[in-house]
């Protein structure tokens, strides 16, 4: 299925499916992400996306189909079990505690401690560091996450995950309601984690972003893999077909309409 | 930067610059040295991030105002009175603080002191039990009830507002159902428990001494802190300013022990109610159980996804808002040495509650701190007492603390806008 050459992919999923009563959500699902690789995941609403994310999360166990994680069969059972594994999942609204500043927030739940008391002195330096590694543009780690924009809430959140030094990221829709400068901070972002050797999925509804910065883009469809392609090797048309279905449809009659007119011009 | 700057341990970091580490955003406007500290706190009360200030003003205007009316509410005598009226309700308000922080309620803290009133009396008086015996069992009375909010509400996530409401009935009833006939019990003054809430005071020596010694205290963790951060590359508060805070807040305490002495001196009661303060103080803002407090009163879902057992943070904050109303029953059973059917009914509710809040402890959730029972319990408890000074009637009593607590929440709201507007949250 794959069209990598990488070694063994961190995150292996084969014949996943997973049924909600009568609705099919997932069907034979295979996808698979490697160290230092960004995949894209896209698809049409309702074509399964969160539900294959969630699944990843171990939000939903799937009824059938094989998870392999670094080199290991597993079946994720909850949340916590996929953060232990080191999936971390970074959801579309973030999830952050506006009252609290950013020292706070990163290390929510996972606070450091010396003796019984806090240790406010080695987290704030530990989020420094982190954040500089991930070159964030954020003023201070002690005013309030409410005080923050929109991009340094994400940069918040993905550094958030990377705390438990995690081997997958998975991002749903970043770079949604984001100003322009922002979405390539965030882009930023993706490749710093690709380059500390991670492996990303992205969600995405936005090609531009996804043709910026995905090395693999998977389709699905309906609940079924629909394509997958190297974004070496493709382009926006290719991956549009594939999302809706269709060689022909109101999108690719547009672009063909379009493209014998900018020849002859 | 003038912090003085040891030469920070090599880290991965670009710490070659002088610079501390979380100085380095060239947008941060840098604020140096001691006058550098004070602007940066100017502008901070400027752009809505008020903190206690506004209940500090408004003490000394409600102070100066009786004052003016009647020179004997400043007196030793009076301010002794006035700390030891206060302790009780204070101690209920405290719990009311930490549900509040959640973002919840707790409206039955009157009946629940109440009856851990009537259940001490009735132990102690009536059966002549050991007063340790009673006053565990009052407590753990308290504990119980929490509990039993905490898990109804866990399990069937009734509002807290409603669920406090029925207990307020259930509590009261058990309150006269545990007195029985007779309606008022009396607590013999020669007792341990009324003398520890009437007639036990400081030495005058310990008294200064604490007044020294705490400040002394704080000067010097807040100095390790700062050396620890220096050491880790980060920007410290400058020694001066430490100390500038450290010296107002002895001379504070220097100049309440040297009037309270005057008279009776610091009882240990109150002694016991600042310690209390101090340490749940601590426990909301240094320890990870404070820390998640906090986040679920932010926000429970980012709190329940970072793997904070939410369920077990509710239980036991219900659990420690109906155990300090029960510390407060019994210590205002102690203080008017009796245990009657209206212990904790009136105004004692509505009271601690309005405590919180005008001690600046936000109804909305995630923001407020111990000091708000304390600051906001003085407010009221001035009013009160300085009414009843000027023979003024309850009923004018209670329009004039309502129209105070109206007035801290609408202070609440609009500093809650302008920290919006000067993106502080």
């Amino acid at each position: 299925m794959s069209t990598t050459t990488d070694p063994a992919p961190v995150l292996s999923m084969t014949g996943v499916s997973k049924r909600f009563g009568a609705v099919q959500a997932l069907k034979d699902i295979d996808f698979d992400v490697s160290a230092g690789e960004v995949v894209a995941l896209v698809g049409d609403n309702g074509a399964g996306k969160s539900t294959l994310v969630k699944a990843i999360a171990g939000v939903y166990s799937p009824d059938a189909g094989d998870v392999v994680f670094d080199g290991k069969h597993v079946d994720i059972q909850s949340p916590s079990q996929a953060q232990e594994l080191g999936i971390a999942t970074v959801f579309q609204d973030l999830a952050l505690c506006d009252n609290l500043d950013v020292v706070a927030n990163l290390f929510l739940g996972n606070e450091e401690r010396r003796g019984r008391a806090l240790d406010e002195v080695s987290m704030e330096k530990e989020s420094w560091q982190l954040l500089r590694e991930l070159s964030a543009k954020i003023p201070s780690v002690r005013i309030p996450v409410a005080s923050l924009s929109g991009g340094q809430r994400q940069t918040v959140a993905i550094a958030r995950s990377l705390l438990g030094s995690p081997k997958v990221v998975m991002l749903d829709e970043p770079t949604a309601a984001l100003g322009v400068a922002q979405t390539a901070e965030v882009l930023n972002l993706v490749e710093r984690l690709r380059e500390r050797g991670l492996g990303v999925i992205l969600i995405s509804h936005n090609m531009s972003d996804v043709m910026a910065v995905a090395d693999r883009v998977a389709v699905l469809r309906l609940g079924r893999n629909n394509g997958e392609f190297r974004v070496a090797d493709t382009n926006t048309q290719e991956i549009i077909a594939a999302i809706t279905g269709a060689t022909s449809n109101a999108v690719t009659d547009r672009a063909a309409r379009k493209v014998p007119k900018e020849e002859q011009s | 930067m003038s912090t003085p700057q040891n030469p920070p341990p090599a880290t991965s970091t670009e710490s070659a610059s002088a610079v501390p580490a979380d100085l380095q955003d060239e947008r941060l406007i840098a604020a140096e040295g001691i006058g550098g500290w004070l602007s940066s706190t100017w502008d901070r009360i400027k752009s809505g991030d008020l903190g206690s200030l506004p209940v500090v003003v408004g003490l000394v205007i409600i102070w100066g105002v009786f004052y003016a009316l009647n020179p004997a509410f400043l007196s030793s005598r009076n301010l002794v009175n006035l700390v030891l009226q206060m302790v009780p309700v204070g101690t209920i308000a405290l719990g009311i603080v930490l549900v509040l922080l959640l973002g919840e309620i707790d409206l039955s803290v009157g009946s629940m002191s109440g009856l851990s009133g009537a259940v001490l009396a009735v132990m102690f008086v009536n059966n002549g039990l050991p007063v340790w015996l009673a006053v565990a069992t009052a407590l753990g009375v308290g504990v119980l009830t929490g509990l039993v909010y905490g898990a109804l509400y866990n399990r069937f996530g009734v509002p807290s507002f409603v669920i406090s409401l029925a207990g307020l009935l259930m509590l009261l009833g058990l309150q006269l159902t545990v007195l029985g006939t007779d309606g008022t019990i009396n607590i013999p003054f020669e007792s341990g428990l009324v003398r520890f809430a009437s007639q036990l005071f400081l030495p005058v020596w310990l008294a200064y001494a604490l007044a020294v010694a705490i400040p002394a205290g704080y000067l010097v963790s807040r100095f390790r802190t700062s050396q620890r951060r220096s050491a880790a590359g980060l920007s410290a508060p400058p020694l001066s300013a430490l100390a500038i805070r450290s010296g107002l807040l002895a001379a504070l305490l220097i100049v309440a022990v040297a009037v309270l002495n005057r008279d009776r001196g610091v009882s240990y009661m109150v002694l016991l109610f600042f310690v209390l303060v101090v340490l749940v103080d601590l426990a909301i803002r240094r320890t990870t159980w404070g820390r998640s407090v906090l986040a679920i009163g932010g926000n429970v879902e980012a709190a329940r996804r970072a793997g904070i057992n939410v369920k077990r943070v509710y239980l036991s904050v219900f659990a420690l808002c109906s155990t300090f109303a029960a510390l407060g029953g019994i210590l205002a059973a102690a203080r008017l040495a009796s245990a009657n059917q209206s212990s904790g009914g009136a105004d004692t509710n509505l009271n601690a509650i309005a405590a919180a809040v005008i001690g600046g402890t936000s109804l909305f959730g995630g923001r407020g701190s111990a000091y708000s029972a304390l600051l906001g319990i003085l407010v009221i408890w001035s009013i009160s007492n300085g009414l009843a000074l000027l023979s003024v009637s309850a009923n004018v009593r209670y329009i004039v603390t309502g129209a105070v607590l109206l007035l801290a929440v609408v202070i609440d709201s609009l500093s809650r806008r302008s920290r919006a507007a000067h993106g502080r949250a």
